[in-house]
């Protein structure tokens, strides 16, 4: 399973896919209900990740609206460190 | 540990099913009840997950699709093979 040394395009283990994922824009998916789109400058085995250009949307439920509708607050950042322990998911994410 | 030999003849380790379905169609749920939904890339011993063409499903419904996602293995609560 280990080396199919296909120029490093294999993915013989999940993180082969972040590292394919670096310099590329992706989409994270962090707990408590927060996503992140920013390019992929870093990460390592925790999936401590740095991304730049980063848009960060967080998906609030309005209690007060009976229908508990869900809003999303968006912030940017040049840089970003994230923490691995608060990632769900990273996926490469079609630059828009 | 103690009946290492039992084990052994006995049973199989759970990677070696994880190992078995490499490839093939599985369902992951995530301890946030979250669903995903595609063909099993590869796993590690963390349990980190890489999916392709996941599909994701909240509550049932089916939210959005990926073509491939890397799921951190805390978050995992099942992997199960799709007949």
């Amino acid at each position: 399973m280990a080396d199919v040394g296909d120029e490093g395009n294999a993915v013989s283990e999940p993180l082969d896919l972040v590292r394919l994922l670096l310099d590329e824009v992706v989409l994270v998916k962090l707990r408590g209900d927060r996503e992140l789109q920013g390019r992929l400058h870093a990460y390592d085995s925790h999936c401590n990740l740095v991304l730049g250009e980063v848009e960060e949307t967080i998906f609030v439920v309005d209690e007060e609206d009976e229908d508990e509708e869900i809003k999303t607050v968006s912030r940017k950042s040049e840089m970003l460190f994230v923490r691995g322990d608060s990632v769900v998911l990273i996926s490469p994410q079609s630059r828009s | 540990m103690e009946n290492g030999t039992l084990t052994q003849s006995e049973g199989k380790d759970p990677s070696v099913f994880l190992g078995e379905i490499i490839g093939h169609p599985v369902t992951v749920k995530l301890n946030s009840g979250v669903v995903y939904k595609g063909e099993l890339q590869s796993v590690d011993g963390y349990m980190n997950i890489a999916l392709e063409k996941t599909e994701e499903y909240v509550d049932g419904v089916k939210k959005r699709s990926y073509g491939d996602a890397f799921v951190r293995g805390n978050n995992v609560m099942y992997i199960s093979a799709d007949s």
